[in-house]
């Protein structure tokens, strides 16, 4: 992974000190709550019910085993014990003091790590795809690209206080995105041109939230030199004319939408002519700098005996089953990516122990290089294990409680930190996942089921990406009460044109009816699906509809459906 | 009134100064008086008088093109960008423009909800003075226009992004 030079580490040991004053000062009295808010948030401390909760950056997502070793530190002295990865791959702890948050910080800047902009009106952690570099599908390692990116936005001074948070994706492979690219408010899509270039399509005002939008590509074949300059054309556009006057409509997309994509085009593009070819433009030199902190582990030249791996999965189900779900193709013969589901039942996604936090980083160290990924759905990967160490590798995590092998199935749910923990919530989100976990305990079901995702935020914010679940999830507040949104049809595509943002299906459920009304949608999948159908295929052949009624079909429910009525 | 003290980069170190331009608030009658810190749109309308009172000076609101400012340019010494809260990000986009794009060499000061924790981005954007917000001890506040010793990306101060200005091979 990329390695600080002494520029970068100055740059956070400075930041470390720039907040431990604004921390001082802030309980000296010299800055009120509101003029300390900003300056927190975008250090990722937020107020939240029991305690403040600190949001660490995982630079698209890659962690080295001897910074997941400092997490498990930071959990231990400073919090509970545990850390939450999230749907942005970073981590987030719930239980830190404000007043140790200059220690933990300080902590970090020794492994390389901050928390920086991972909140605030900024440019937030850049996300990318978690089999960067590994990926037989992939045109373009994006992980240069990412750094470069990264660096280009810590700290711009022109774009620190934007109308709204501002999150930037990349993504590299061919035919599957894994970064959910277009749901971003700029996305880059990296590939090669006929002649073998990296070319850049570019994609603004898409994200999440209230008003869920699928970006659009605004620029097609944009040469990789020129990346940072485009994006600071989108930026300067965004935050010259992006409204401020209203906190739910001051995103991009709203821009976007209200310019017309055209309009909103020709904007960034005259301003883009301003600044083609100058300062920002990327030169060959600095992307190789960069590109050097991501060079191939050294692998080994691994001669691949299938019949070996066969005999293990004949007389190992249990393995079987792991690797028909957790194992990932590798471009390097022999070898393989693993990744670790963080859904156990019976704990909350995305939560990792101090204990396991350990054990995952020996295990990549034992197994892949030192090298760690967290992925956008809450899970971890080991992106380097050969195919012959499989097995023991199964072994070694099973015992640990981290070979669940339901990634990409029903039960491998997305899911925020909700009411129990987050003050923006409306409701709670992890009693749904563990109560549809349980709902859904035969492991053979869910495994017939096959690829679903399943999606839950406890507000309209949106951190559990419900709008891009097969099944979303949305806590809403009535009058006090916790209810439940169900959406289908949402689907991360390979491109903006086959991504899709779920409908709602009609009025809200009780916390108690939703795994009756999932396993009600998953019992008509079922029932209509042809033998190759996933369920998203089958929903989109058969529309809403049969779903539909199959879920307010469920008894009790038609109480929730009058009552909701007569709010709506 | 004048301002007070403010602070101002000379040679690039920062100094308390006493300041003696007059802000005129949108609406307020300026009736010619030298020392002036007017809305850029009464500068527009009175080009003729705006040159009688030199040394005359012209601030913008967020909303303001800071492109209308280019004809004026020769007629005064000083504008000045205001930030109406802490969060209104446009100003650094102001700024920048008036000294990348149109190449404006003379004064450059952020007034309104100016806070020390902005000073560091706002130095890098190109103001080289500062009216702090009345209520702030304006000598400590000076000490965050150097939260940082260098920075990643180019705009103004510096222009150049790092990988332009330094050898990566001795900051290792």
């Amino acid at each position: 992974m990329y390695r600080y030079t002494e520029f970068d580490q100055r740059m956070v040991d400075e930041r470390v000190e720039q907040y431990r004053d604004q921390v001082a000062r802030y309980l000296r009295g010299e800055l009120t709550d509101d003029e300390f808010r900003p300056l927190r948030l975008r250090n990722g401390l937020y107020i939240q019910r029991h305690a403040p909760m600190l949001r660490l950056a995982i630079p698209y997502g890659l962690l080295s085993a001897h910074q997941m070793r400092m997490l498990a530190h930071v959990a231990r002295t400073w919090d509970r014990g545990y850390g939450h990865f999230t749907t942005r791959q970073n981590i987030q702890f719930n239980w830190p003091r404000l007043e140790d948050s200059p220690d933990i910080l300080q902590a970090l800047a020794t492994v390389q790590m901050h928390a920086i902009q991972t909140s605030g009106n900024c440019v937030r952690n850049i996300t990318t795809d978690p089999m960067a570099g590994v990926a037989p599908d992939e045109q373009v390692d994006p992980r240069p690209y990412s750094e470069l990116v990264r660096q280009w936005s810590t700290f711009h001074p022109e774009f620190s206080w934007l109308p709204r948070k501002f999150k930037i994706a990349l993504t590299g492979a061919s035919g599957v995105d894994r970064a959910a690219t277009a749901m971003h408010d700029i996305g880059l899509y990296l590939r090669r041109d006929d002649t073998g270039a990296v070319v850049v399509d570019v994609l603004a005002g898409g994200g999440m939230g209230r008003t869920p939008v699928v970006g659009t590509i605004i620029r097609r074949d944009l040469p990789w030199q020129h990346v940072l300059s485009y994006c600071e054309a989108i930026l300067r556009v965004y935050n010259r004319t992006g409204r401020r006057d209203n906190l739910h409509k001051a995103r991009i997309k709203i821009l976007l939408r209200s310019l017309g994509a055209e309009q909103f085009t020709r904007e960034v593009d005259s301003e883009f002519a301003h600044l083609e070819g100058g300062p920002a433009t990327v030169t060959e030199a600095e992307l190789a700098r960069i590109a050097t902190g991501f060079e191939a582990p050294p692998y080994r030249r691994l001669t691949v005996d299938p019949d070996h791996l066969q005999g293990q999965l004949a007389s190992h189900p249990g393995f079987a089953r792991w690797h028909a779900r957790n194992v990932s193709a590798h471009r390097v013969p022999g070898y393989a990516a693993v990744t670790l589901s963080l859904k156990r039942p019976g704990t909350a996604p995305g939560d990792l122990d101090a204990e396991r936090m350990d054990a995952v980083a020996h295990l990549a160290e034992h197994f892949s290089f030192g090298g760690l990924r967290v992925t956008h759905e809450q899970n971890l990967v080991l992106a380097d294990v050969a195919q012959q160490e499989l097995f023991d590798l199964w072994s070694e995590l099973r015992a640990l409680g981290l070979a669940t092998p339901n990634v990409g199935l029903l039960t491998d749910i997305v899911c925020c930190p909700g009411g129990d923990f987050c003050s923006l919530a409306n409701a709670k989100s992890l009693p749904i996942a563990q109560a549809i976990q349980e709902r859904f305990d035969e492991a053979d079901y869910v495994h017939d089921l096959g690829d679903l995702t399943l999606n839950i935020s406890g507000c309209i914010n949106s951190c559990g990406h419900h709008h891009v679940g097969n099944i979303g999830i949305l806590g809403v507040d009535k009058q006090g009460a916790e209810f439940y949104q169900i959406t289908l049809g949402g689907d991360v595509g390979p491109e903006p044109a086959s991504t899709r943002v779920g409908t709602v299906i009609g009025p809200s459920f009780s916390a108690g009816q939703v795994p009756d009304a999932i396993a009600a949608i998953v019992d008509r999948y079922v029932a209509l699906r042809t033998p190759e159908e996933r369920f998203i295929d089958t929903l989109l052949r058969a529309g809403l509809a049969p779903f539909k009624s199959a879920a307010y079909a469920v008894p009790g429910v038609a109480h929730a459906e009058s009552e909701s009525l007569e709010h709506a | 009134m004048p301002e007070g003290r403010i602070i101002r980069l000379v040679d690039d170190r920062a100094r308390i100064v006493e300041d003696a331009w007059t802000l005129f608030e949108d609406g307020a009658a300026w009736s010619g008086e030298p020392s002036a810190l007017i809305p850029v749109a009464t500068a527009l309308e009175q080009p003729q008088r705006l040159l009688a009172a030199a040394p005359a000076g012209v601030w913008l609101s967020p909303t303001d093109e800071p492109a209308q400012v280019v004809p004026l340019f020769a007629s005064i010494e000083l504008i000045a960008v205001r930030f109406p809260v802490l969060g209104d990000g446009r100003g650094y986009s102001t700024a920048a423009l008036l000294r990348n794009r149109h190449g404006w060499r003379g004064e450059l000061r952020a007034i309104g909800d100016v806070l020390r924790d902005q000073l560091f981005f706002m130095r890098r954007v190109g103001f080289d003075s500062f009216v702090l917000r009345a209520d702030r001890n304006i000598e400590e506040a000076v000490a965050s226009l150097s939260d940082f010793t260098d920075s990643y990306q180019g705009s103004v101060e510096p222009a150049l992004p790092a990988f332009r200005r330094l050898d990566w091979s001795s900051t290792r």
